[in-house]
């Protein structure tokens, strides 16, 4: 049997907001970008119009490294809607952010083999340009992973 | 020295009525409100009431549009209508509200209904036809677009924490199946084996097809009125013995957000709930007789004995495997009408249903003596519900 590597998953509508559309441009530029509270640096994700801390409303937003931990994943493996089956099988994932006081962003674990997935690895951002221009951020295994598989 | 609650048996489940239960759109050319009627109709005969006596409604995920079930059924006046937020969290939660606009005295005689009918929108797909949005946008561009996407999310991590294998999840599957098959009324009623659990292909791992609840429609209904009501109506009362809803905001969003610390991560988020919960009943877990654990999922089933304290956190998996939430030698039967993995998906209130049945020494599968019922209310965003019913004050 071939070998399935996971893949991206069906391009979706991107709605964004005054507080979250920062990070879509950041990703359109290739930066992951994550929201910090200018008064009392705390982060947070998804973006929301105050910090949970403190209500601040003032953000900073940190160029991150790319660099994320494994915290969860799935392997999608049935299609269950219309025009999905040339994207299975793929891997949402939930990617804790070390440089970012390990918030986490929802994405996927591209170009992997999942068997070989484990939680607690590295892996590292890739952008992903969705059909209506928009760029999302997946995450692809770290070299040096890749040569222990 | 007991603690009292204001909420503590001054209410009581006096009737429950149910339409059949339909494999995902087999209830046609009824309508969902039909189906919510048919099960009302059922209910207030079983309480020996006459539809002139219900004067409110409590319900959840949305509702049902009161003032068409009061036209359809000739209810004169209604006094109070009312809807827990969020989605199926709010089963057990809706009889809450009834009992509290009982207490209160805005009603007195108050109807709980809810149900499914999935021929429009399979629950099964529910998030790809959410329109886009700010927030949907974190979760959406990764693919999950179901519950059962999300939860294998948290599947995995209890596993990654704490050792929890597939045969434990599976377990609860073919426990729930073995109550489903001694039950009449159950949709799913072929034995289940750990081989063939196994053997199924995951669907979003580690989920297989046999940890998803079914796809199903159909209504239930339960009314509550005061406990002195009750003990004049010809039914055995079963009373509300607590009520709780809301949750932790460490939960929050849950599924939606993905930053729940650990171990909150990894739970079902009902931690609160059953704290306020057991101390609003003035009892422990050992004190319950039968748990209706609101199933979507098996894994949340492991999960919800482990906030529900039958269990230590992280020790679900062992616990299950022990047989221990068998309805024959288990320390605590677990959905012993056969759960919304086996016997049907009504959004929480065949759970509701099966309390009562349960308590009044009417059950099905009985369990011997049973005297508390726990109910719980869809693990999902906030809130969160859960209710527990005594058969004696």
């Amino acid at each position: 049997m071939t070998q399935q590597f996971s893949k991206n998953p069906p391009p979706v509508e991107i709605g964004s907001s005054q507080w979250t559309r920062p990070f879509w441009d950041a990703a359109r530029q290739q930066k992951l970008v994550a929201p910090r509270c200018v008064a009392c640096g705390t982060f947070r994700m998804p973006p929301t119009p105050f910090c949970p801390r403190c209500r601040s409303q003032e953000i900073d937003w940190v160029t991150l490294s790319g660099r994320g931990l494994v915290y969860s994943y799935t392997v999608v493996v049935k299609a269950i809607l219309p025009g999905m089956e040339d994207c299975i099988p793929y891997m949402p994932a939930v990617i804790e952010l070390p440089d970012a006081s390990g918030v986490r962003l929802i994405s996927n674990i591209v170009d992997a083999d999942p068997a070989h997935i484990r939680i607690g690895q590295t892996v590292q951002v890739v952008w992903h340009t969705l059909p209506d221009g928009e760029v999302v951020p997946r995450f692809k295994c770290c070299a040096a992973q890749e040569d222990m598989t | 020295m007991s603690r009292s609650h204001p909420i503590r048996n001054k209410t009581a489940i006096v009737g429950v009525g149910a339409t059949p239960y339909y494999k995902r759109g087999r209830s046609e050319p009824q309508t969902l409100d039909e189906l919510a009627e048919k099960a009302i109709i059922a209910a207030v005969e079983d309480a020996g009431l006459k539809m002139a006596d219900i004067d409110g409604f409590a319900s959840f995920g949305g509702g049902f549009d009161t003032p068409l079930l009061c036209e359809a059924l000739g209810i004169p006046e209604i006094r109070y209508s009312a809807i827990v937020t969020g989605t199926g969290g709010g089963s057990a939660g809706s009889v809450g509200l009834a009992a509290s606009a009982v207490i209160s005295g805005m009603a007195n005689t108050v109807v709980c209904v809810g149900g499914l009918q999935q021929n429009v929108q399979r629950y099964g797909t529910l998030m790809a036809a959410y329109p886009a949005s700010p927030e949907n946008a974190f979760f959406m561009t990764s693919g999950l677009f179901t519950p059962g996407h999300m939860f294998a999310l948290l599947a995995r991590r209890h596993m990654h924490l704490y050792g929890t294998t597939r045969e434990q999840f599976g377990e609860v599957a073919i426990s729930t199946r073995e109550n489903a098959v001694r039950h009449p009324e159950a949709l799913m009623r072929t034995p289940l084996t750990i081989d063939e659990y196994m053997a199924s292909p995951l669907i979003a791992d580690p989920h297989c097809l046999y940890d998803f609840c079914l796809e199903s429609d159909g209504c239930v209904a339960v009314i509550v009125t005061s406990a002195e009501r009750a003990r004049d109506l010809q039914q055995l009362p079963v009373y509300v013995r607590a009520a709780a809803q809301g949750g932790a905001s460490e939960w929050g969003r849950a599924l939606y957000w993905m930053n729940m610390p650990d171990p909150v991560f990894a739970s079902s988020g009902h931690e609160t709930v059953a704290r306020q919960l057991y101390e609003m009943a003035d009892l422990k877990a050992k004190d319950i007789d039968v748990a209706l654990l609101f199933d979507h999922f098996s894994s949340q089933v492991i999960m919800q004995l482990e906030d529900y304290g039958f269990c230590g956190r992280g020790e679900g998996g062992p616990f299950v495997q022990s047989g221990a939430i068998r309805w024959q030698g288990g320390s605590i039967p677990v959905n012993t009408h056969g759960g919304h993995l086996s016997s049907a998906y009504l959004w929480g209130m065949t759970h509701v249903r099966e309390a009562v049945e349960q308590l009044r020494g009417a059950a099905v599968n009985q369990v011997a003596g049973a005297n508390f019922a726990l109910i719980t209310g869809g693990p999902s965003s906030l809130p969160v519900s859960a209710l527990i019913l005594g058969r004696t004050i």
